[in-house]
Order: C-alpha cells, then sequence, then structure tokens
C-alpha cells in the first residue's frame, strides 16, 4: 500500500477556500514560516479511500479476540457512545458555569461515589488521565502525607514485587523515590521472607498489583498489609487487574490506602488506539486532605459543584475536571450492571480458567494454581525441543486470526504468553483460540518453519524488530523522494457566492 | 551471527547469569550466553563511567533486547577502569561472542575476596538446571 505522500500530486486539493472579505492581518515577519507545510496534496475521494484502506488493516476488538494479558481488551458497548454522543454532554464547555453542568457533576459525583464503593475506600478524584498518571498522583499523595507527618525525609523507599508493571518502577523515579525490589515466591506470591527484610522506616510504600501480572491473587495480602502498616508505611494497589476482583473483594478491605483504575480497561472506555484513558484514584480518609483539586462535591442543598477549597490538595493534575467522556462512558458500562457487577470479574475468570484449563498440557504452566482473569503461559517447552519461540507462536496466532497475547512479560517466566480473555467472548471464541494454539504447538513440533516465518497471511511479514529499535524511522524521508516535495505557490481560491 | 551455547571453564559466574576473568587485582566482567539468549539481540548497552564504583549484586548498568530492558548484575566490587565501547556502538556484539569481543567491563577488585562467593562451572550449570 502507498503512502499517502506517495499518491501525492502537485497542485491537487480536496476543498477550496472562498475569498474572504475581511481585512487584512499583517503576520510578523518572525512569525511567518519560510517554507509551506509539507503536505500531501490529494482530492478527496484519494484521502477517504486512503484512510478507509488503512483502516481496514488496523486490527482492534471489534475486528477478533484480542487476549493481550493485563490490557483488558473488552467489547467496548456501543450504548456508551450513544451516551456520550446526547447533547447535554457533548457539547458541554469544560468553562461551563456549575448551575448549567449540573448533569455532568451529578454524573462525576457518583462515579466517584461507585468507585470509592468497588475499591473500598473513602474518597476519589477523577483527574488522572492514565494508569500511569495515577501512579504518579499516588505517588505524590504519598509523600504529601508524610510531609505532613514529618518524616518525608527519612522515607525515601517503595517496595514493588518483580513481576510489576513497568511503569511502577518508572513513576517511583520521576516521584523521585528509590525502588526496592522484593522476589516471586515459588507459588507465585510476594517472597514474604524477602519482604521482612527490606520493610523499615525508610519505607513509604508498597506498590502491588493484585492479582499480579501472573493473574494470581496473593495468598497473603492480609500479612502483607500488617507487614507494611507496623512499619508506618502505606500500600499503594495498582489497579490494572481489578477486572478480576470487582463486587468480590475491594483493595481497601486487603488494606490498601491508595488505588488506581483504569477506567479505559475495567470499565469499557477504548483503548490501545481507541481512545484517551481514564487513571481515577481512591484513599483511605486521612488521605483525601491531598486529593487533587477541584473535588467534584453534593452539597446540602443537593446540588453537585466543584470544590477547590482543599488548602493541603497537591494541586491540579489535569486540565479542568479530567477526560469527562471516559466518565459517561464508564458510568454507562457500570450502570447496566448495576449490583450485577460481580457478574463480569465472575465470567472473566471463568473464561482465563477455562482456557488454562485446555493450555496447560501443551505448553508449561510455571505456577500451577487456579488463575484469575488472566494467566502466564511458557513457550520454554517449545523454544527446548523445537526451537520455536514465545514470539513465533504469538507471530503464527495472527496468521490464525487472532491478536496475539502480550509475551516476554513478566520478566520472571522465560517464554511468557499472557492470556487475558476478559468476559465479553462467548465459549465459541475461546475454544477456537484454544485450537489455534493446540494446532501451533503441534506445528512446532512438525513444521517449525511455519512458526518461523509466520505471519503468512498478513499484509506485512515478520519485522525486523532490532532494525526498528535501532533506527526507527519515525518520519517520513522527504529527502529521499525529491519529486514529492510540496509546490511552493499562491493559494488557489474561490470566489463567495454573492448575498450568502 | 548467534554464538553457540557455551560456558568457558576458567571464568567465575553469579547466578544472575553474570562471568568475571580474573587478571590479577583486575577482573573482566560480562554477561553469560544464556542472558544473551534469554533477552534475544541486544540493542542497547547504558554503561557505568570509567571510575564509577561496582558493588557485588548489584546493578552496574542495563542491557536492552527488542524483549526487555534488564538490569546488569556485579559479580564483584570494584573501581570501572574501562567500558567496552565496541559493545557501546555495536550491542549485539554480546550475542556474537559473550565471552570474548562482547566483554561489558573491566574493572579493579576492591575485595578479592569476594571471587570465593562465586560460582565455577559446575556450580552455574547447576543453576542453569534449575531455571
Amino acid at each position: 500500500m502507498k503512502l499517502i505522500y506517495e499518491k501525492s500530486q502537485p497542485g491537487r486539493r480536496s476543498s477550496f477556500v472562498p475569498t474572504h472579505d475581511l481585512p487584512a492581518v499583517e503576520v510578523p515577519e518572525e512569525l511567518r514560516r519560510a517554507e509551506p507545510p509539507r503536505l500531501p496534496e490529494v482530492h478527496e475521494l484519494e484521502l477517504i479511500r486512503h484512510f478507509t484502506e488503512l483502516s481496514t488493516r488496523n486490527f482492534g476488538i471489534d475486528n477478533g479476540f484480542y487476549p493481550l494479558g493485563s490490557c483488558t481488551m473488552k467489547y467496548n458497548p456501543r450504548i456508551n457512545e450513544r451516551l456520550v454522543g446526547l447533547p447535554g454532554f457533548a457539547n458541554l464547555h469544560p468553562l461551563q458555569e456549575e448551575d448549567g453542568a449540573q448533569g455532568a457533576l451529578e454524573l462525576m459525583w457518583r462515579l466517584q461515589e461507585i468507585l470509592a464503593e468497588v475499591t473500598g475506600l473513602h474518597a476519589v478524584s477523577l483527574q488522572p488521565a492514565a494508569g500511569s498518571q495515577g501512579e504518579l498522583t499516588g505517588l505524590m499523595l504519598v509523600r504529601a502525607y508524610f510531609e505532613d507527618r514529618g518524616e518525608s525525609e527519612q522515607r525515601r523507599k517503595v517496595v514493588i514485587p518483580d513481576t510489576a508493571h513497568g511503569t511502577n518502577p518508572a513513576s517511583v523515579t520521576m516521584a523521585g523515590y528509590e525502588v526496592t525490589p522484593v522476589k516471586t515466591d515459588a507459588r507465585g506470591n510476594i517472597d514474604v521472607d524477602d519482604l521482612r527484610v527490606k520493610v523499615d522506616g525508610h519505607t513509604a510504600c508498597l506498590m502491588l498489583t493484585n492479582p499480579s501480572t501472573l493473574g494470581l491473587f496473593d495468598e497473603n495480602i492480609e500479612e502483607i498489609a500488617k507487614i507494611f502498616h507496623g512499619a508506618g508505611a502505606l500500600m499503594y494497589y495498582d489497579g490494572a487487574n481489578l477486572n478480576a476482583v470487582c463486587g468480590i473483594s475491594r483493595p481497601g478491605d486487603m488494606g490498601f490506602d491508595i488505588v488506581h483504575i483504569n477506567l479505559h480497561k475495567t470499565f469499557s472506555q477504548p483503548h490501545g488506539g481507541g481512545g484517551p484513558g481514564g487513571g481515577p484514584i481512591a484513599v483511605r480518609e486521612m488521605l483525601e486532605p491531598f486529593l487533587p483539586v477541584p473535588a467534584v462535591v453534593r452539597e446540602d442543598d443537593g446540588t453537585f459543584g466543584l470544590d477547590y477549597d482543599r488548602p493541603n490538595s497537591i494541586g491540579k493534575v489535569r486540565g479542568f475536571t479530567g477526560p469527562f467522556g471516559v466518565f459517561v462512558r464508564s458510568y454507562a458500562f457500570i450502570r447496566m450492571f448495576g449490583p450485577r457487577l460481580r457478574e463480569m470479574s465472575e465470567v472473566a475468570v471463568l473464561n482465563a480458567n477455562y482456557m488454562l484449563a485446555r493450555l496447560k498440557d501443551a505448553y508449561e504452566l510455571p505456577y500451577d494454581r487456579l488463575c484469575m482473569h488472566e494467566f502466564v503461559l511458557s513457550a520454554r517447552n517449545l523454544k527446548r525441543e523445537h526451537g520455536a519461540t514465545a514470539l513465533d507462536v504469538a507471530k503464527r496466532l495472527m496468521d490464525y486470526g487472532f491478536h496475539p497475547p502480550t509475551v516476554y512479560f513478566p520478566l520472571v517466566v522465560p517464554e511468557a504468553l499472557m492470556i487475558e480473555p476478559t468476559e465479553t467472548e462467548a465459549k465459541e471464541t475461546l475454544d477456537a483460540f484454544c485450537d489455534a494454539m493446540l494446532e501451533i504447538a503441534r506445528e512446532a513440533a512438525e513444521q517449525p518453519e511455519l512458526l518461523k516465518d509466520a505471519p503468512h497471511h498478513r499484509p506485512v511479514q515478520r519485522l525486523n524488530e532490532v532494525r526498528a529499535a535501532k533506527q526507527p524511522v519515525v518520519k517520513y524521508g522527504f529527502a529521499d523522494h525529491p519529486h514529492l516535495e510540496p509546490t511552493a505557490r499562491e493559494p488557489v481560491v474561490a470566489e463567495a457566492p454573492k448575498g450568502v | 551471527m548467534a554464538a553457540a551455547e557455551s560456558y568457558p571453564d576458567d571464568l567465575k559466574y553469579h547466578r544472575e547469569h553474570d562471568w568475571a576473568r580474573l587478571e590479577g587485582d583486575e577482573a573482566v566482567l560480562g554477561v553469560t550466553w544464556f542472558a544473551q539468549d534469554a533477552l534475544g539481540e541486544l540493542v542497547h548497552f547504558e554503561a557505568p563511567e570509567v571510575g564509577a564504583t561496582v558493588t557485588a549484586g548489584q546493578s552496574y548498568g542495563e542491557v536492552e533486547s527488542v524483549k526487555a530492558v534488564s538490569d546488569v548484575i556485579a559479580p564483584l566490587s570494584g573501581e570501572v577502569l574501562e567500558v567496552n565501547q565496541a559493545v557501546v556502538d555495536a550491542p549485539e556484539t554480546v550475542n556474537d561472542d559473550p565471552y570474548g569481543r562482547g566483554w561489558l567491563l573491566r574493572i579493579r577488585m576492591s575485595d578479592p575476596g569476594e571471587v570465593d562467593s562465586l560460582l565455577d562451572l559446575d556450580a552455574y550449570k547447576q543453576v542453569l538446571a534449575d531455571q
């Protein structure tokens, strides 16, 4: 397929701008660009065909099964889009007066209340726009809390297990803390003995995903909470895997003090190139004074407003009141379940365990336990016996029409394949994927080159990942294509019809 | 071209898949064949500065492959005398020749007694067998 620049023809255009009848404004010389922008020149139909063709080469949840572990690629219900498009939501201005935005404020307040209930915590800020921003905001709250107690200088360390999402240590470093890594034990839990010697008066908090990226619920979570709270430290819950436990167990009850929730994972906001994220944080009572401003509050008279009067707040972390469209979609999604939200997590866990049971003989299972909403297999046996790696399996899955699972993560499992089906897939889809995985394991033994050369039936073949990492080409090389230079010329204008 | 699997018997090993070649009071450090095979082709080596101090059992740098970024653990403590610029310029040298041209650091040992805590070839092979 040609690039849009390669379809460009000098002078071709999609629209004609009418002649203006306003006085000309002189743009100061230093603000004018010296050369015209290098824009592709195509007509409108060509433009539409180009991007329509591109869209057919994309793969999303609407095309097929997308079991990308820890990403919770679930169905994004269409009714969410209908509701977020209602004029009262869609045409709202972020600077609208509060009395003209009561419906929107009420929706945000109700979402805060629901998230507090789901997490078992006291107060919620909807502001952070992604899980990673939720993490950073949470760590800023940790710092504000210890500064308030005069312990900020001494508490510099954040404990993170070796299975953590990469964002955890990155957020810690960005927040000015130091990472203390802890190991995973033979059952896939945090190694409590290792933990005991690493938690002391210098510890600020724990950052933990539970269930972990191994898809396993930490069986010692109450003891872990005792260790941290006994040392005067806090507990941070990375909510990336919240889809496993909604309505069943609550991070607040496990002992966590701060939680971020990925609205774009658990609560159906499209993501992965499909839209903005949402990473609200929920906190225990003693941390509420430090939450970002503004808070959405319900006044005594039943109206809703924005409260900026929080003198101990860490301040704003996002423009205006956060990603509002995300709130509408997530609120709609949660209200569709109502009190049956628990079934969402139950089916997600059931789906994962069904697949685990079908696949664990053909692939290695590093921790032989029931899983939660996702599970991690190892292709180590295929590599050892037939030279086929997890990457080869992932590429071959594309030939069968599936998005590959997450591979080579978590790092504690060699040749890892991390599979998360979510609750929105039918049994036939789970079976079709398992059939493909079993067939690929057979192919690895009988025709390993089928895996090595995969994908065979996709618009692009195996990419050279090493070259992409070392010599990334992230912009179009005009210098390599001098004949595609746009032409410098006066704009073509059409006369505006008279009397309009 | 990736090297064939091998583990020289004149090296000392650390269980995090690092090796040390002792030369008087100096040591040359690198990662084992197993480490480079698990990582895949390397695309970046984040090296310490010459003159920096490395501590046994702790990370002294990072290697990045298309799969992951991993810490490199120092098998011995000491001062960095030399960084292998060939690996900084072409990290895949480690995949080609992990014990030769793919060495990472030369250090002056600050505590030669630490050598006793390193693994010999048989002990390291036992670590590999348990993987």
